[in-house]
């Protein structure tokens, strides 16, 4: 979380709590609810590392409250997170493992293992389905979030299901 | 033992089809059982070529069996004509398809309002029909356009008004997003769910996991046989498993 974090900075200085909803209101449901003391061991540790700057703000009845700026250091990263290309996606590598490894081991079938998968998909699937249909239809972020999670499930769908024609032929 | 749910809507019994062409013979259907109950919304999924679409059209009346016997509401139809079917077709099962299957010479009106005046509706009755489809599906002021002059999606919805009119107790949907965009989809998807909470009874064939997902049971098929049937849960999504891991973003 800590180049998202950085980035909602680069708009102007605000605090932890401000941040959280920043990233709420872009998100949506769709995204977990930030947990709120994770947001401000992040800012701590980006402090520590100089890519931000915080100065507390005194509040007339509560604590201080400490509002973060974004450093040079902390626009050069920023820049260089957006610059470069991200890793593609990782095959489900635990499931392919278990199914290379099923027949010598004699305790679990191929096809069951693809049938069992499919269905933890489908039911992931079926969520994103009814949490598209309960966001804000406006916030075309969330929604594209969700699509691409939908997407990526259906590329895994797709491939079980080759794997599942390349392994019946076999039987 | 007595069994007080009411009858399945559809239920079949070892269906077999092949498909006599050029080359080995196609076993598309190879022994199928199945059974669905009113107000269901069943998905059958699989790989092109692994014989839905066939065993759609066995279930539609569109083909017939070489094997095995159908019932609908309880009724067998071995003995159905092929008049029989048409007539079933018009008022029990509605049917949408991938290509939508408008008549190109009619208005969109005329094509939702067709199967209504086959039935023996009032051209009152029909007319009323269709207005409030159309105004469902967000087709008001569509009704003097052709099919020609729509988008796939909305061709789509037409097609749907159609199949829907005569208020059939059964929806079949043969890919009915197969030539859609994603926006297309997720569009039918939000419709056939739509009247699928109105109590529509729907089985839909689809190589598409996002329109399967839209069912609370899905089929998966598999070179002429069910290789799966599950019903999806869809309830909350466990905390940090599952459809969170999917969202989140990366510490």
């Amino acid at each position: 979380m800590r180049l998202p974090l950085l980035a909602l900075l680069a708009r102007g200085p605000a605090h932890g709590y401000e941040l959280k909803q920043d990233l709420e209101q872009l998100l949506g449901s769709a995204y977990p609810q930030p947990n709120v003391g994770q947001i401000y061991v992040t800012l701590g540790r980006l402090e520590k590392s100089g890519l931000i700057e915080g100065e507390d703000v005194a509040q007339s009845s509560r604590p201080n409250k400490k509002v973060y700026h974004l450093t040079d250091a902390g626009r050069e990263a920023l820049r260089a997170w957006f610059e470069e290309p991200e890793d593609e996606p990782r095959v489900r590598d635990e499931f392919f493992m278990k199914l290379a490894l099923a027949p010598q081991s004699g305790l679990a079938d191929q096809i069951s293992l693809i049938n069992q998968q499919r269905r933890q998909y489908l039911n992931t699937m079926r969520q994103l389905s009814k949490l598209a249909a309960a966001e804000d239809r406006d916030n075309r972020i969330a929604h594209l979030l969700i699509e691409g999670a939908m997407l990526h499930l259906q590329a895994d769908l797709d491939w079980l299901e080759r794997c599942q024609e390349e392994l019946e032929e076999l039987e | 033992m007595s069994d007080d749910r009411p009858a399945p809507v559809l239920r079949a019994e070892g269906l077999v089809k092949t498909h006599h062409g050029e080359g080995a013979p196609a076993h598309a259907v190879r022994g199928v059982d199945l059974s669905v109950r009113p107000g269901e919304f069943v998905a059958i999924t699989g790989p092109s070529g692994a014989g839905k679409s066939t065993l759609l059209h066995l279930l539609g009346g569109l083909q017939r069996p070489d094997a095995g016997r159908i019932w609908l509401d309880g009724e067998s139809t071995d003995t159905y004509s092929e008049a029989r079917w048409a007539v079933k077709r018009r008022k029990r099962i509605g049917i949408v398809f991938q290509f939508f299957n408008l008549v190109s010479n009619l208005s969109v009106a005329d094509n939702v309002e067709l199967p209504a005046l086959l039935a023996g509706t009032s051209p009152k009755r029909a007319r009323a029909e269709r207005e409030q489809l159309l105004a469902e599906l967000g087709l008001t002021g569509k009704e003097r356009s052709m099919p020609g002059e729509l988008s796939g999606g909305e061709q789509q919805r037409v097609a749907l008004a159609r199949a829907l009119v005569n208020h059939p107790p059964l929806l079949l949907a043969d890919e009915p997003a197969g030539s859609l965009d994603s926006k297309g989809t997720r569009e039918v998807m939000r419709l056939l769910t739509r009247f699928h909470q109105r109590g529509q009874t729907i089985l839909l064939v689809t190589h598409d996991a996002r329109l399967a997902s839209a069912a609370d049971r899905v089929i998966s098929f598999f070179d002429g046989r069910i290789a799966d049937d599950a019903e999806l849960d869809g309830g909350t999504p466990p905390r940090r498993a599952g459809i969170s891991g999917v969202l989140e973003l990366r510490d």
